[in-house]
């Protein structure tokens, strides 16, 4: 009896700590996002409009539950900048997971088919960038893509062109830079499901009369689709928020909503709009999630 | 079992091959095939003929290279050396998808995502069969295997009974010319396995169709198969029938390698007719049955299996029973091992060696059993023995 304490009690901790750790670092900061969104910009330190004074008595408090407005998510769905914003993330999320996703592919597939001892080696390989700063790593492809950059003498020592080509400041330097970041994230999923994978699924389907094309369409992508699924997530959801890269590659025409949510913050010091505009961000991510999660979750009452 | 079958068919073979044995040819003839993985030759050397409607069995060790074999025969692995003629076209090179050959895989390879149905309607749908025969196709195999209403289900939720029945209807949808089995009963239970030897069996014999399988279970291929290529280091060691492996071992390796065997080494002595009395250190002096193929004067083991051994507990005295006794070596039981049907006795020979004898348990309640350090005799005849080159 007393034996069986001395186990559980752990057990039950550890079955709490996802828990405690998801209210810590995630309901507890979003209440602090969520309550700033609803308030109104001041002149002050912190600069809005602070709300619950616990020590200003009961009216005070029913007075500043009056006062919490939606204004600023109003002010989202109204002006352009905000609405291009989400727009254009989302087009260059979805743009670039599809790059990564026709690049990564192979790879994996690749790796996965080599040599286990070179499967190994593959795999340092594709993590070996992260030993470098990432941030240096995208000063380096500034370096890579400026006029008198290496791509550009490359270019031109071919031949290929007559004049430097303007790379830096485009959306084709940012796509560069992206699929560049995000490759790895990419990667490694689809290799963990296609290593994993039978080979002799794919020789069964080639002994029942299946040429290669069809082996891959008809055995060997359908299951690797809970591979591509995870690969997909890990990059979408962050390049949604993407701020560094598109900050320091692309032009300064188009903004993605991480950058304007930088201005709001740091330069319109407007943090009730920056925070409005944060918790929009987190429910167009959620939906992605959430589809995801359903889908899994019927594979697996399938698989029952 | 239904009463319609499909019959073997080349003209309405799935695959659409075209190889029609001629009369007298063998369906399958391998000549000289070899297979070298880096410096290690997996496959060295093999030629086999293999007649339609055979049931074979590849019996050998892991690593004598019958997967190997089978392999090239599915073109999983494209031989280094040889031909592989299959209705006397070569198919040495050809890829797995375009040969009229369907392999059992050892772990059955279903396809997960897809239900027991499209698995079995998997090889009909790449031959480009119509919509309306496939269903009929699969309807057919599924009551060939007996997997009414089970049609639906994905492979992950079937009995591993199951999943080799729908792998089976796999393999045969197509109808091949030659159907491979790698270690198809492996992953079963020992009751189960029994069961399905005999359907594996009846299923061959009814459908008229050339099988192949590997195994490393002689037991099952001595009860499947009408003929065993026994292999070893990627040697074809002896082709031979299942009785002809057991009572005639070509050599030591395979008397050992196949069932339970006492083996005696030994030098001839004398002949004698028929006979040659060869002497031996752990038993004594033998008289043995000279083998069909003339052997010349040297060193040979003696080889008796133990059921061959009879046991009593004073020579046999008759005439007559003096004359089959004619090889008796006294001992004392030293081991006994009673495994229901038989019971394995060990003796300790007076010339030293030891010896092993199994007894039928034919008697229930059996008062004259041997007890521990009990004196017996052992004796067999000269024609129960085999000379081995050692």
């Amino acid at each position: 009896m007393s034996g069986r304490r001395i186990f559980a009690r752990p057990a039950r901790f550890a079955a709490i700590a996802p828990y405690l750790w998801m209210v810590l670092f995630f309901l507890v900061p979003f209440a602090f996002v969520l309550k700033i969104s609803l308030s109104q910009t001041a002149i002050a330190q912190p600069p809005y409009v602070p709300l619950f004074d616990l020590t200003a008595g009961w009216e005070a408090l029913r007075a500043a539950f009056a006062a919490l407005s939606p204004d600023n998510f109003k002010l989202l769905g109204s002006d352009d900048i905000y609405v291009f914003a989400y727009v254009r993330s989302l087009t260059v999320a979805v743009t670039a997971t599809a790059l990564l996703l026709l690049i990564g592919y192979p790879v994996a597939y690749g790796m996965a088919r080599l040599p286990t001892r070179w499967q190994a080696v593959a795999m340092v390989l594709v993590i070996v960038p992260f030993w470098t700063s990432f941030l240096i790593r995208i000063y380096a492809w500034i370096n890579i893509l400026q006029h008198d950059g290496l791509l550009n003498q490359i270019l031109l020592a071919l031949h290929l062109v007559s004049q430097p080509v303007v790379w830096l400041s485009t959306d084709t330097a940012m796509y560069i830079g992206i699929v560049y970041s995000y490759l790895p994230f990419m990667i490694l999923p689809l290799y963990a499901t296609l290593a994993k994978m039978e080979p002799a699924l794919e020789e069964a389907a080639s002994d029942l009369g299946a040429p290669p094309w069809q082996v891959f369409w008809l055995v060997t992508f359908p299951l690797s689709l809970p591979g591509v699924g995870a690969g997909v997530l890990l990059c979408f959801i962050p390049i949604v928020g993407e701020f560094v890269i598109p900050d320091l590659l692309a032009g300064s025409n188009s903004l993605m909503i991480g950058q304007t949510l930088w201005l709001e913050f740091f330069t319109n010091k407007d943090w009730p709009v920056a925070s409005a505009a944060a918790i929009v961000l987190l429910m167009v991510l959620l939906v992605p999630l959430l589809l995801y999660e359903r889908v899994q979750k019927r594979q697996l009452e399938q698989g029952r | 079992m239904t009463d319609e079958l499909p019959r073997t068919d080349a003209a309405a073979n799935a695959a659409g091959g075209d190889a029609h044995p001629a009369a007298g040819q063998p369906l399958l003839r391998i000549e000289g095939v070899a297979k070298t993985f880096g410096t290690f030759r997996a496959v060295d050397g093999v030629s086999l003929d293999i007649k339609a409607g055979e049931f074979f069995a590849l019996l050998g060790p892991s690593g004598c290279g019958k997967t190997t074999l089978l392999r090239m025969l599915a073109g999983f692995e494209a031989p280094d050396e040889g031909r592989i003629l299959l209705g006397g076209k070569d198919i040495a090179q050809a890829l797995p998808h375009e040969r009229p050959i369907n392999m059992m895989f050892q772990n059955y390879a279903l396809f997960p995502h897809l239900s027991v149905r499209d698995n079995i309607a998997f090889g009909l749908k790449r031959a480009g069969m119509a919509r309306a025969d496939i269903a009929m196709r699969v309807a057919e195999m599924v009551a060939l295997v007996k997997l009414e209403g089970l049609e639906k289900r994905k492979p992950d939720q079937l009995s591993g009974g199951q999943r080799q029945r729908v792998a089976l209807a796999r393999a045969l949808a197509r109808r091949p010319q030659l159907l491979l089995l790698d270690e198809p009963l492996a992953a079963l239970d020992k009751k189960l396995r029994e069961s399905t030897q005999g359907e594996l069996m009846e299923l061959q014999r009814r459908l008229g169709m050339t099988f192949i399988v590997v195994t490393h279970d002689q037991e099952e291929a001595m009860t499947m198969a009408s003929r065993i290529g026994v292999m070893k280091a990627g040697k074809l060691a002896q082709v031979a029938s299942p009785r002809e492996l057991y009572e005639a071992p070509r050599s030591r390796w395979i008397a050992e390698f196949v069932g339970d065997i006492n083996l005696f080494d030994g030098e001839s002595k004398l002949r004698d007719g028929h006979r040659l009395i060869i002497g031996t250190r752990d038993a004594g002096t033998l008289v043995v049955a000279e083998p069909r193929e003339p052997i010349g004067a040297g060193r040979f083991a003696v080889a008796i299996r133990p059921e061959k051994i009879k046991l009593s507990r004073r020579a046999p005295v008759s005439e007559a029973g003096r004359e089959t006794a004619i090889n008796s070596l006294d001992g004392v039981i030293a081991d006994i091992c009673y495994l229901g049907g038989t019971t394995t006795y060990k003796v300790k020979l007076d010339a030293g060696g030891m010896v092993q004898a199994s007894v039928a348990n034919s008697v229930r309640l059996d008062v004259h059993a041997y007890s521990l350090n009990q004196h017996v005799v052992a004796w067999f005849t000269p024609d129960d023995c085999v000379v081995l080159p050692s």
